[in-house]
């Protein structure tokens, strides 16, 4: 591995933190494990401070922007996004990354680090949540989409790279360093979304899949 | 470039355990009015549990308890942009069918309400909204499983205030998995008989080391400590049912109650939203109950 930027000096850590305020947390590290990365999970700015890339979980978002705010953890993740710490986030992650955010609540926290427009809990409720094969730019084969009470991406500006599309809207996104997906691709067990991530900011990592 | 989108499919095992997923590390929070509910996701609930009466109240009152009134779980939906849950009677498939007619996001076959069917429970199988179910010991879980559920939680004793039956609850469902993963092969014939449980399962926690849905916590938890508790003793997340409303000061409680699920093993931070809450539920000690919930389900 390198050294990426958006680490703080003098940080000798290689770790890529998961936020774990809540949600599903742990299957984004049973994957980065797969891929041979080092997991590591972020409660705190201190296990912040320890970790140089950050995936944002799903999960329920509201819950989480209460628990930024709780934690501490808000104001210093504004910082390192900031300066560059490469971060990915999925479902609830990509709401907090998004620049607007349409039927949130009026307090709810975002980062705005992606210039994109999302609707929560656009795709329904968990009766109209579903699977699907997704065609993702630079992977072979189909990679298998779930979405759960998936939010929706309504609009995206120019400069974002679209990866994968479904019904004619985008579901993977990236801008810089700054990854976001409307799916699940920790759940299933396919790692290449993830290996994707690392890609951006990380020395080749071990091919999988 | 464009060729048509892959079909979508709904309802699966991956689809409705996802849900559960995103649950994880959260609490649900029973609430009975949309004020409550609004009250529970400014306090950062993950989830809310739809319902007309708490455990406590359903104890008092005695009688038949039932589905909740549509139009009262209509009105949380309305409320709140959080997933929204109800509870139907053990066995009683019209109800859950009313209850993913109404489009709530999981469906609680729950020992609190009057069970309608002695022998059999519920074939979740047969739904696209995802089942959660309560379980005193591994076999029971399993079984649940085996019929389709995408969620265990412990039963515990609802409605008490006291966290000692989930405790045994969750003892006893983690510490079976653990010895399940030290049975040789030959053995888990014999686990599988003792558990009255399916065999495929019980090799597959052999295998894993875990079971194939979440285990959440349920019954009795009334404080910040109660919620860490669970959590350290393997559920990875809580139900909090009559502890917040029927507490003296619920907003706070419900706060401190969700950032001690999130920072469960660090003590600094649970002692800090432990102070001030003001009085938590009274509680009952079990050998006071006259009826026992967690004896409903077969």
């Amino acid at each position: 591995m390198g050294t990426p930027a958006g680490s703080p000096a003098g940080s000798t850590a290689d770790a890529v933190g998961v936020l774990a305020l809540q949600g599903a947390f742990h299957a984004h590290e049973l994957i980065l494990r797969r891929l041979g990365v080092l997991a590591r999970q972020v409660r705190t700015p201190d296990d912040l401070a320890a970790v140089t890339a950050l995936v944002m979980p799903g999960g329920e978002s509201t819950t989480m922007s209460r628990l930024l705010g709780t934690s501490g953890l808000f104001a210093p993740l504004t910082e390192r996004i900031a300066a560059g710490l490469p971060v990915f986030g999925t479902c609830a992650g990509m709401i907090l990354l998004a620049t607007e955010v349409l039927d949130g609540r009026p307090d709810q926290r975002s980062f705005a680090a992606l210039p994109i427009t999302v609707r929560r809990n656009g795709f329904g409720r968990q009766i109209d949540s579903f699977e699907t094969d997704l065609a993702v730019s630079g992977l072979d084969r189909p990679f298998h989409g779930v979405f759960i009470r998936a939010p929706r991406i309504v609009e995206v500006a120019p400069e974002v790279e679209v990866l994968a599309q479904y019904d004619g809207e985008a579901v993977l996104v990236r801008h810089g360093r700054v990854m976001a997906a409307s799916f699940h691709p920790e759940l299933g067990g396919d790692t290449r979304v993830h290996a994707t991530f690392l890609r951006t900011f990380l020395d080749p990592i071990p091919q999988e899949n | 470039m464009k060729t048509p989108d892959a079909p979508r499919t709904t309802g699966t095992f991956p689809v409705k355990r996802g849900l559960a997923e995103m649950l994880k590390g959260g609490v649900i929070m029973d609430v009975v009015t949309a004020e409550h509910a609004k009250v529970a996701e400014d306090a950062g609930a993950v989830a809310v549990m739809a319902l007309e009466r708490v455990p406590a109240d359903i104890r008092r009152d005695g009688g038949v308890a039932r589905m909740s009134d549509p139009e009262m779980i209509e009105g949380i939906q309305a409320a709140v942009t959080i997933p929204v849950m109800a509870k139907a009677r053990i066995g009683h498939f019209v109800e859950a069918q009313i209850l993913q007619s109404l489009g709530v996001d999981y469906i609680d076959e729950s020992e609190v309400l009057t069970p309608a069917d002695e022998a059999h429970h519920i074939d979740k199988f047969a739904f696209t909204v995802p089942f959660v179910c309560g379980a005193t010991n591994l076999g029971e879980a399993l079984r649940r499983i085996s019929e389709g559920a995408c969620m265990i939680r412990s039963k515990g004793e609802a409605g008490t205030g006291n966290i000692v039956e989930a405790v045994r609850h969750l003892r006893a469902i983690v510490g079976d998995i653990r010895k399940l993963g030290q049975a040789d092969s030959a053995e888990l014939f014999g686990w599988a008989k003792q558990l009255q449980a399916p065999l495929p399962l019980v090799q597959e926690i052999a295998e894993t080391g875990w079971l194939p849905v979440p285990l959440f916590c349920a019954g009795g938890i009334a404080t910040p400590a109660d919620a860490a508790l669970a959590m350290q003793l393997g559920a990875e997340a809580v139900f909090v049912g009559s502890g917040i409303f029927k507490s003296a000061d619920p907003s706070p409680r419900a706060k401190a109650i969700v950032e001690a699920t999130t920072h469960f093993r660090d003590a600094d931070i649970l002692a800090k939203v432990s102070r001030g809450l003001g009085a938590p539920m009274t509680g009952i000690g079990m050998d006071e109950l006259d009826q026992h919930y967690a004896d409903r389900g077969w």
